[in-house]
C-alpha cells in the first residue's frame, strides 16, 4: 500500500509494467515494430491474414488449458484429443472413401467404405458428427478429471498417459492414414470467410481467390465466442470463483465448502471439449481427418502461449485476455521465425527458449507480487 | 556487567514508512530481556537487523563496544548471535549431529571424523539434558520440544553468546515449555545473554529480568520485570487500557442443544468422545498437544472420517463432507490460518465471499451479482472492523495476523452459521485484535449461536468459556462449568495420564 503515496521508483515502474494485463500485448506490438523494418512482408495483408488464421484454433485450445493451469494442473492430452476427434469426425462424414488408403484400417467397412462415412448423406449428419466429437472429448476429459480429483493422481502423470493411449488409438483407427473427402459444409467451418479484403485494381472482372485476404472468418467467430464465454465463466460466475479458490489454496477450498471434485472434473472436461472444437477448425482447414494432428511440439505451443500470456503454472492466477495476448505473441513469433527462413529445428530451439523465458517471468512476477505486498 | 549489544538511533523504513525508528537501548551482558509488542510493532524488523537479514536505514549497532554492521546471517553468527525461530530451521531428514555440523564437518585424513562429531554432539545434548537422544537420530523423529532443544544445541555448538528466541513456545506442550525455561536458565548460568520475544505475556513476565515494549517501531516502555505486571505490558503495547484481557460474557447459554456428538470413535485418534454445545454457549475445549482436540473438530466438520458415533446438529444427523456441514449451519476456523483458512494472494473481498458465493449466483448461468456481493463484503468489513483500505484490491496476505483472522471469521459470518468451531482462534494474533475476536465470540453466542472454542491457552478459555471440556489422548475426561473453573483442576485433568 506504500506504492500509492511514494514516488514510483524505477523498480516499481518496471514491476507495474510486468504485472499489467496488457504487458504481452505491448510486447507483441514492440516485437512487430522492431522487426517490421527488416521484414516488410510482416505487415502485408497476406501475412496478417495468415497470422490471424493461425491464431484462432490455438486460442481455443489455450483457453481450455487456461482453466487447467488455473487450478495448478496441466493437461497434456489436448493434442491427442484433437487427433482422435479429427479422425472420428472424418470417418463419420467423409463423402467418399479410398480403399487403397484406408483398406487396412479397422474402421474400413465398419464405419467408412467407398460411399463415405456412416453419416454421409444423412440429414443433420454434420451436427451429429460434431456432437460425437464433443462427446468423445468430454469422455476423455471425464477420465482425466476423475483420475485427478477422485483418485488424487497427479495431473501430469494422468494426462501424459491419456496422451499416449489416445493418440495411439487415433493412429490405430485409420492406420496412420489421413481421411480425406470431407463435405464442403464442414470445410467452410475452418476456412469460410465473412469479411475479406481485396487490394488489387478495381476494374478486374474476375478476382483470383489467392489475392483475397480473409479477416473475419468462421474460425474467428467461433474462437472469439469460445473465449468470451470462457472469460465470463472464469470471471463472473460462481464456477469461476471456485476455480480460483482451488488454484489458490485447495485445502482452504475444501474446508470452505467448494465442491472441489466436481469442479476439477468439469475443468478437465472443458479442456478436452475446447480441444475438440479446435479439432473441427484444424480438420476443416486440412480438409481431412488426421491422426497425427496435435502431435510433436504442438503441446508446447499451447502451454507456452498460455504461460507467456501470464497465467501462472502455480495456479490461482489466470485470465482469458492474457491467454489471448499470449497466443497472439506466440503466433507472431512462429510467423516471424518462418519469415526469417529458419529451419524447423532452429524454430523449435528459439520457441523453447521463449517458453523458458516465460516460465522464468512467471516466477519473477510471483516474487514481485509477494515483495510489493510487504 | 558490560553492554553486549547497543543500539544508537537505530532506524529502518520501508518505502518511506518507518518500521523501527530511533531506537536507543543497551543490552547488558548475561541479562534476559523480554521483548513484547503487537504484530507490526517492529519486532521482526529489529531482529532482522540484528541478524543481518536487513540493513538499517539510520543509526548503528555496537557489539561489545565495537561497531557492528552485519551484511548477512553469516556475519551475525560469526560474532556469536543465534536465532531460535517460531518455525524451526532444522533439516528433518538429517540426524541431530548432521544438523549441528551442517555448515562444516571436521575431517581427519580427508574423511569426516564421525567419532569427534558424535562425542561433541553428545556432550552438548547432555548439557541440555537431552541424554536420551542419540546424535544419529533423525530430527524428523523428535517431538517439537526436542527439536527446539536441538536448535539450541546448534546455537551452543556455534558458541553463541546472544541467543534470540522468537515465539519459541507456540508449538510446545506445557511440559516442553517448562523444560525450555529450565534450559534457558542453564544458558544464563553459563554467562549467555538471552532475548525472548513472545505473545504469552505471563511467560515473559516470569522468566525475564528486563522487559522492553515496542509499539509502532518505537521503544515505548522498558524496565525491570519485577516492576512490570501484565497490566502494564498490555497498557504499553496498545497505548490504552483495555480494562482487562477479556470482554464480559453478555448472555447465559440456553438449555437447547445445537450440537450433540455421541461416542465419536476413530481408531488411534478418538475414543468415544462425546460433546454437547448449547444455544448461546461458548464451550471451551482444552487439552495438551495431541489430545485429539483438532482431530475431533475435523471429524465434526466432516473433514476426517469417524468409525463410530453420531453427530447431530439441531437434532438432525449430519452426514457427508464440509459442504453438507456448511449447508446445515456449521463454520470452521482452523488452526492453520495461512494453510487452510485463506487465499493469501487473493483479495480480502474474494476471501470473504468464498463460503457464501453460491448465494450470490444469479440464474441461469450463476453469474455473480457483483453489486450485492460487494455491498455484503463491505458490510462485513465494517462489522468486524477489518483494518484494510480497498478490500476488492488489497491481498489478504498484506494484513496483520489479527486482521487475517477476522477475514477468516468473516467469511463464515457471511452465512450466519449456527455453530462456530474455532480452533486456536487467537494464535499469532496481537493483544488488541485478540480482544476484538473475543468480543466477536461473545456476540455470536449472544445472538443464539453456539461456539466450540479450542485453545492451548487456558487463560483464554477461562476468560471466555461458559464451560470447559478437557480431552486427553482422544478421550473426553470431563466438563467443568464456569462457576467451578479452577486452573489447577483443569490442568490436572489435561495431564491425567502423565501424572498418574
Amino acid at each position: 500500500m506504500t506504492t500509492e503515496t511514494a514516488r514510483p521508483s524505477p523498480l516499481q515502474r518496471v514491476s507495474r509494467i510486468l504485472l499489467s494485463d496488457y504487458f504481452v500485448l505491448y510486447l507483441s506490438l514492440a516485437y512487430v515494430a522492431a522487426l517490421a523494418p527488416f521484414y516488410p512482408v510482416l505487415l502485408t495483408p497476406a501475412n496478417i491474414s495468415n497470422v490471424l488464421s493461425n491464431m484462432w484454433p490455438l486460442l481455443i485450445v489455450a483457453t481450455g488449458q487456461t482453466f487447467v493451469l488455473a487450478i495448478a494442473g496441466i493437461d497434456l492430452s489436448q493434442g491427442a484429443v484433437i487427433a482422435v476427434t479429427s479422425v472420428i469426425c472424418a470417418m463419420l462424414i467423409a463423402v467418399t472413401g479410398n480403399e487403397a488408403v484406408l483398406g487396412n484400417a479397422p474402421i474400413w467397412g465398419a464405419v467408412i467404405d467407398g460411399d463415405g462415412g456412416l453419416l454421409s448423406g444423412v440429414t443433420g449428419g454434420l451436427a451429429i458428427a460434431i456432437l460425437a466429437m464433443v462427446v468423445a472429448a468430454a469422455l476423455i476429459g471425464l477420465l482425466n478429471g476423475v483420475a485427478v480429483a477422485v483418485f488424487g493422481m497427479p495431473a501430469f502423470m494422468v494426462t501424459l498417459v491419456t496422451m499416449l493411449v489416445v493418440s495411439a488409438f487415433a493412429i490405430y483407427l485409420s492406420m496412420s492414414e489421413n481421411i480425406s473427402g470431407l463435405p464442403e459444409a464442414f470445410i467452410d467451418l475452418g476456412k469460410g470467410d465473412l469479411v475479406s479484403v481485396y487490394f488489387g485494381a478495381q476494374e478486374e472482372s474476375k478476382i483470383p481467390r489467392k489475392v483475397i485476404y480473409s479477416f473475419v472468418t468462421y474460425p474467428m467467430v467461433i474462437a472469439i465466442a469460445v473465449a468470451v464465454f470462457a472469460h465470463y465463466l472464469l470471471n463472473r460466475t460462481v464456477f469461476g470463483r471456485y476455480v480460483f479458490a482451488i488454484g489458490s489454496n485447495i485445502r482452504n477450498a475444501q474446508i470452505s465448502g467448494v465442491p472441489v471434485r466436481r469442479i476439477v472434473v468439469a475443468i478437465f472436461v472443458i479442456s478436452a471439449v475446447c480441444a475438440a472444437i479446435a479439432s473441427i477448425l484444424y480438420s476443416a482447414r486440412l480438409e481431412a481427418g488426421r491422426p497425427t494432428l496435435g502431435a510433436g511440439t504442438f503441446l508446447l505451443d499451447v502451454i507456452g502461449a498460455t504461460v507467456i500470456g501470464g497465467t501462472s503454472l502455480f495456479g490461482g492466477k489466470a485470465k482469458i485476455i492474457w491467454t489471448f495476448f499470449g497466443v497472439l505473441f506466440f503466433v507472431l513469433l512462429s510467423n516471424t521465425l518462418n519469415l526469417m527462413n529458419l529451419s524447423a529445428f532452429q524454430v523449435d530451439m528459439v520457441k523453447g527458449a521463449v517458453i523458458l523465458a516465460a516460465a522464468l517471468l512467471d516466477v519473477l512476477r510471483t516474487r514481485i507480487t509477494r515483495e510489493t505486498a510487504r | 556487567m558490560s553492554d553486549l549489544l547497543t543500539f544508537e538511533g537505530l532506524s529502518k523504513a520501508w518505502f518511506g514508512v518507518p518500521a523501527v525508528s530511533d531506537l536507543d537501548y543497551a543490552l547488558r551482558e548475561n541479562s534476559l530481556l523480554g521483548v513484547i509488542g503487537q504484530n507490526g510493532a517492529g519486532k521482526s524488523t529489529l531482529m532482522n537487523m540484528i541478524g543481518g537479514i536487513v540493513q538499517p536505514s539510520g543509526g548503528r549497532m555496537l557489539w561489545r563496544g565495537a561497531p557492528y554492521a552485519p551484511q548477512s546471517a553469516a556475519d551475525a553468527s560469526k560474532v556469536g548471535i543465534a536465532f531460535i525461530h517460531q518455525e524451526l530451521n532444522l533439516f528433518t531428514n538429517l540426524s541431530v549431529a548432521e544438523n549441528l555440523y551442517v555448515d562444516g564437518f571436521p575431517r581427519k585424513f580427508g574423511i569426516i571424523d564421525w567419532a569427534a562429531i558424535n562425542e561433541r554432539t553428545r556432550s552438548i545434548l547432555q548439557r541440555l539434558s537431552l541424554d536420551d537422544v542419540e546424535p544419529s537420530v533423525k530430527v524428523g523423529q523428535l517431538s517439537p520440544g526436542e527439536r527446539q532443544l536441538v536448535e539450541i544445541a546448534r546455537a551452543l555448538h556455534n558458541e553463541a553468546q546472544l541467543i534470540i528466541f522468537d515465539e519459541p513456545t507456540t508449538s510446545l506442550t506445557h511440559r516442553e515449555t517448562e523444560r525450555l525455561f529450565e534450559t534457558i536458565a542453564t544458558l544464563r548460568e553459563e554467562g549467555r545473554t538471552i532475548v525472548y520475544i513472545s505473545h504469552i505475556l505471563g511467560d515473559v513476565q516470569s522468566i525475564s529480568d528486563g522487559i522492553a515494549v515496542l509499539r509502532d517501531g518505537r521503544l515505548v516502555d522498558h524496565g525491570a520485570a519485577a516492576d512490570f505486571p501484565v497490566s502494564r505490558m498490555i497498557k504499553s503495547m496498545i497505548g490504552r487500557d483495555l480494562g482487562g484481557l477479556f470482554p464480559p460474557r453478555s448472555n447465559q447459554p440456553d438449555s437447547d442443544l445445537i450440537l450433540s456428538a455421541r461416542s465419536i470413535g476413530q481408531p488411534g485418534v478418538l475414543e468415544k468422545a462425546s460433546i454437547d454445545v448449547r444455544k448461546g454457549e461458548v464451550l471451551g475445549l482444552f487439552g495438551l498437544m495431541g489430545a485429539g482436540r483438532s482431530e475431533l473438530a475435523r471429524v465434526l466438520f466432516g473433514l476426517d472420517p469417524h468409525a463410530t458415533g453420531d453427530i447431530l446438529l439441531n437434532g438432525q444427523p449430519l452426514t457427508g463432507g464440509p459442504r453438507n456441514r456448511i449447508a446445515a449451519g456449521m463454520a470452521f476456523v482452523t488452526e492453520n490460518r495461512r494453510e487452510e483458512g485463506l487465499m493469501l494472494d487473493a483479495s480480502i473481498a474474494d476471501n470473504l465471499a468464498l463460503v457464501s458465493i453460491d448465494r450470490f449466483g444469479r440464474k441461469p448461468f450463476a453469474l455473480v451479482d457483483m453489486e450485492a456481493l460487494s455491498t455484503r463484503t463491505e458490510a462485513m468489513k465494517a462489522e468486524l472492523s477489518i483494518k484494510a483500505g480497498n478490500i476488492a484490491r488489497q491481498a489478504a496476505k498484506t494484513l496483520s495476523g489479527g486482521n487475517q483472522q477476522k477475514v477468516v471469521i468473516g467469511k463464515w459470518q457471511m452465512q450466519s452459521p449456527k455453530l462456530f468451531i474455532l480452533d486456536e482462534p487467537t494464535r499469532g494474533v496481537d493483544v488488541g485484535a485478540k480482544y476484538e475476536i473475543y468480543t466477536l465470540v461473545d456476540r455470536i453466542a449472544a445472538d443464539g449461536g453456539g461456539v466450540l472454542m479450542i485453545s492451548s491457552e487456558l487463560d483464554e478459555l477461562l476468560g471466555m468459556a461458559d464451560r470447559i471440556v478437557v480431552m486427553n489422548r482422544g478421550e473426553v475426561i470431563g466438563s467443568v462449568d464456569r462457576a467451578d473453573f479452577d486452573r489447577e483442576k483443569l490442568l490436572a485433568m489435561a495431564f491425567r495420564e502423565v501424572t498418574a
